[in-house]
């Protein structure tokens, strides 16, 4: 490694002008996809292809429609579509905004330096693959293959997967574990010896309740829980939602439990003790499939109303109510368990409740509460075996996050700084649709990492803010110029759905799966792609579940019937063997016990703000995604900036205005790189602000975005890691006004 | 035929899916906008309403705008449903200021622009852009005249508002409430 190569800038991504490039050689066949008639309105001529959607993970299938001249105008919804039924969100809907982004990435980068100074040169594809392949050579002879890792969050993660497994490594993760769903998987996994999945397999259409603890559907706009919400509500059913905030569902529900943040916890062990105590448990279901009731009733005996009143500031008799309402309802109640749980490092623990409070209930394997998903059983395109890694990513941290399932993206972070410890830090990244600096909590510790790596390649469409940290840059095609893998998504009906190009790719920008084609071929692991192209990968693929390519083009969503009649496993109490240690739905866990865990949830409490400080919540709107869609054209016309909600007392305290801009700093000293905008409003608690994640970005290239509102991830410093699988806990910062900026930060 | 749109509040969550898919639909430049969000909050913590309203032109049966267009590009077209003829604009703004639901704007072309109802996609017996991508499904388009009719049911069962009656324009764009 070059000693110029040892400081890690940020570079300001410059002269990617694509003027000079020559457009890239057409990779696809355009002349499939189905021709509509022509449209009333004058010049447009549609076709549609399908697609499914990339802007969020809830993955809508949908159709491309183009204009005669070839030109992307819309994407709309696939009727036969499960989790969209034929209608997107405005992310979805919007997503020809991310096609049409004229700050896209556009040709390959390879850092260097001119006259002591970083920047990026412009390179032909063939020039980076070169690159990648002999730095990545280095790092395994020096180091080993597997102290390469890659972050993916997105569909291109799968072929860029099959490269790092070909070369040696199986260090894949992705930031949807450890950041987001991951206690909520090993939580449920605990409980009925399987996760929750996604989508989730919660039956909202059907349910009569639906419990949602922080959860804020509506401005979170996943696309199948919104839509049945509302089919839900239309039917009568209520809902019950905790929240600190006066989210959007909040106001559509029964009854809002405006919260005191962090005591959660408090509120499912008092639920549990009212329903154990009030005899509204769903008997003849805990009695035929759960193992451990009479712990539970005893680890709950003291957990009162009264006892969880003071903690969480929620009435006693309120407590009580909404217990009853759940039993009403039952057993088609539904305590969701929500998406993003990483909050407070019990998070595992948390979620571990709210299983348990559904088995309570009988709500699992039942209409109206969890049904049993099932997908295609899909077989992928043959290739080698691959070779078996001398370390894993468990090996990273041993006997610690024992429960945890997948790699963490945290913990990767983490073990690529070096430390007398461990005889092997990480020394390459892969970095693909993920902006890890506003992804991972703690900054300052990601940036440590990335100054100890030899390499590091990013894969995107945008130049968010890790591109600026990149060696080497690669510029992705949007997903309405690819194709990808075919969705194989679990659902109440298996389907099967299709991506192809609904135009060329813009600029010199490549699908994913051609990246890792041709970069395995110049590392010499070609072998492990042994197809031509994508399209005789999933025409074979499609095949072998008697569809084709073919098809898939004309249809786009193929829906298939289940095996077998077991939507809802339980409903009339049907024997059932669940996949624990005891067979049995546990509500004492056994494989929690056996790892020194605790069996049964307990209330810890976490630490509260101190004065002058609030706790930093943040979450969604509607039409975001994190950060990735913050430059989006049509997007951020609907929207582009945050702003910090504050309680109206808390404003007159402090003197604040409506719609003033000020920094935030948090309890270590840390200010907001740039200001937001006060929104007083009483739909927050007084010991709370609450901000929209993914704004706040320090990248100029994102013309649209660059310095427009605050960057939560910039605040959250302080993070609680989930002893039983590594989650990384970020509802712990506090907050106060500052109305200065904080000193100049460089990148 | 009388077309009319009614809003469902209960159902709306402001997600603004309307709006882009109207964007993308009709082709109506970055920055400008045919329907829009409106929230209100109302009481105090924790006793909070919130209503969130999908707003466009209202389609008005007694327009400002029609009466105030002095050469008749502000029209009623089929249905009631009123409409700017581009080529008689002359982006005077008379419709703009008359307009009591600040509905209309100037396209960068130079004319006025607004709502059609997506008489585009209605003639062909599609519902307009909004009503159709709506996750929540909380718009209700169709024909009062016809009393089975989605909207003539909806409103025939459930409390519902129009906004700004004062104004005298018999708008028929309707809030269920």
């Amino acid at each position: 490694m070059s000693t110029s190569m040892n400081r890690r800038d940020f570079i300001k991504i410059a002269g990617v002008g694509a003027g000079s490039l020559a457009f890239a050689t057409p990779l696809f066949d355009f002349s499939t996809g189905e021709i509509l008639a022509p449209d009333t309105v004058p010049g447009m001529y549609a076709k549609r292809t399908p697609t499914y959607c990339e802007i969020c993970f809830w993955k809508c299938a949908g159709w491309v429609h183009t204009n005669e001249e070839g030109k992307i105008w819309k994407v709309t919804g696939h009727e036969d579509d499960p989790h969209s039924n034929g209608r997107l969100c405005p992310r979805g809907t919007g997503g020809v905004g991310m096609y049409n982004d004229e700050d896209r990435l556009k040709t390959p980068l390879i850092r260097t330096e001119v006259n002591g100074v970083q920047t990026f040169r412009e390179a032909s594809w063939d020039e980076a693959f070169t690159y990648i392949a002999d730095k990545l050579k280095i790092v395994a002879e020096e180091h080993g293959p597997e102290c390469t890792a890659l972050f993916s969050h997105g569909s291109g993660g799968h072929y860029l997967g099959d490269l790092l497994n070909a070369f040696g490594s199986n260090s894949i993760t992705a930031p949807s574990y450890a950041q987001c769903r991951g206690p909520r998987e090993v939580g449920f996994f605990a409980t009925y010896g399987e996760g929750v999945g996604s989508p989730e397999r919660v039956d909202i259409r059907d349910t009569r309740c639906l419990v949602l603890i922080g959860s804020h559907f509506g401005e979170n706009m996943h696309n199948g829980p919104v839509q049945e919400i509302s089919q839900a509500t239309a039917k009568g059913a209520s809902i019950i939602t905790v929240d600190p905030r006066f989210s959007t569902v909040a106001s559509k529900s029964k009854f809002w439990l405006p919260i005191k943040p962090a005591t959660d916890m408090a509120l499912l062990l008092a639920w549990m003790h009212v329903i154990i105590n009030e005899n509204l448990y769903d008997k003849e279901y805990v009695e035929k499939y759960t193992y451990g009731f009479d712990d539970l009733k005893a680890h709950v005996a003291t957990h009162t109303p009264e006892w969880a009143y003071g903690l969480t500031t929620i009435k006693p008799e309120t407590i009580r109510e909404t217990a009853r309402e759940m039993a009403n309802a039952s057993p088609r109640v539904i305590i969701h368990p929500g998406r993003h749980v990483t909050w407070y490092g019990d998070d595992t623990q948390r979620l571990r409740a709210v299983a348990m409070l559904n088995a309570l209930l009988g709500s699992w394997g039942r209409r109206g509460g969890f049904y049993n998903p099932e997908k295609v059983s899909f077989k992928t395109y043959p290739h080698p075996h691959f070779p078996t890694p001398k370390r894993t990513w468990k090996d990273a941290h041993p006997g610690k996050f024992k429960l945890a399932s997948l790699a963490l993206a945290s913990g990767i972070c983490d073990a690529t700084i070096p430390t007398s410890e461990r005889d092997c830090s990480f020394k390459a990244w892969i970095v693909n649709g993920t902006n890890l600096i506003h992804t991972l909590p703690n900054q300052a510790n990601t940036l440590k990492a990335i100054q100890a790596l030899d390499l590091l390649v990013v894969i995107d469409t945008m130049p968010m803010e890790i591109t600026g940290y990149a060696d080497v840059i690669l510029p992705e095609c949007t997903y309405l110029e690819r194709y990808d893998d075919i969705r194989v998504s679990a659902h109440r009906e298996p389907t099967l759905a299709l991506r192809m190009p609904a135009a060329e790719p813009k600029y010199n920008t490549k699908p994913a799966w051609w990246i890792a084609k041709n970069l395995a071929e110049k590392m010499g692991l070609g072998a492990f792609f042994p197809w031509k192209d994508i399209e005789e990968k999933l025409d074979w693929e499609l095949k072998q579940v008697g569809s084709s390519l073919e098809e898939m083009q004309r249809i786009g969503v193929k829906k298939m019937k289940r095996s077998y009649d077991d939507l809802y496993p339980m409903e009339n109490l049907e024997d059932f063997e669940f996949n624990t240690n005891t067979g049995k739905i546990e509500l004492y866990s056994t494989a929690m016990a056996d790892e020194g865990y605790d069996p049964l949830p307990k209330y810890k409490a976490h630490e509260e703000p101190p004065s002058g400080y609030y706790r930093l919540i943040y979450g969604r709107a509607p039409m975001h995604t994190f950060s990735r869609t913050a430059n989006n054209p049509n997007l951020t016309d609907l929207m582009d900036e945050n702003s910090v909600w504050v309680n109206p007392k808390i404003a007159k305290e402090w003197g604040l205005k409506n719609d003033q801009y000020l920094w935030l700093e948090n309890q270590d000293g840390v200010v907001s790189k740039t200001p937001i905008k006060v929104r007083i409003t009483e739909r927050i608690r007084f010991d709370s602000v609450y901000m929209v994640h993914g704004f706040g970005h320090t990248n100029k290239k994102l013309t649209r975005a660059f310095g427009r509102g605050a960057s939560d991830a910039d605040l959250i410093t302080r993070v609680h890691i989930d002893p039983e699988m590594g989650g990384t806990g970020m509802r712990g910062n506090f907050v106060t006004f500052r109305f200065e900026a904080g000193e100049e930060v460089s990148s | 035929m009388r077309y009319a749109m009614a809003v469902d509040t209960l159902k709306c969550v402001g997600c603004s899916d309307c709006v882009v898919a109207c964007q993308t639909e009709n082709n109506v430049p970055i920055g400008h906008c045919r329907d829009w969000i409106v929230e209100k909050t109302t009481g105090t913590y924790p006793k909070l309403q919130l209503e969130i309203r999908s707003e466009r032109c209202n389609h008005c049966a007694n327009a400002p705008c029609v009466r105030t267009c002095p050469t008749e590009a502000s029209h009623y077209a089929q249905g009631g449903i009123v409409l700017v003829e581009e080529s008689e604009c002359i982006g005077c703004k008379a419709c703009i200021t008359s307009c009591p639901y600040d509905a209309r704007f100037i396209h960068p072309e130079g004319y006025v622009d607004k709502c059609t109802f997506c008489i585009h996609r209605v003639e062909k017996g599609q519902e307009p852009a909004c009503v159709a991508v709506c996750p929540t499904h909380c718009m209700t388009f169709g024909d009062l005249d016809d009393p089975n009719s989605e909207i003539s049911r909806a409103m025939a069962t459930r409390k519902w508002k129009s906004l700004i009656p004062e104004a005298g324009t018999d708008p028929k764009v309707f809030y269920l409430i």
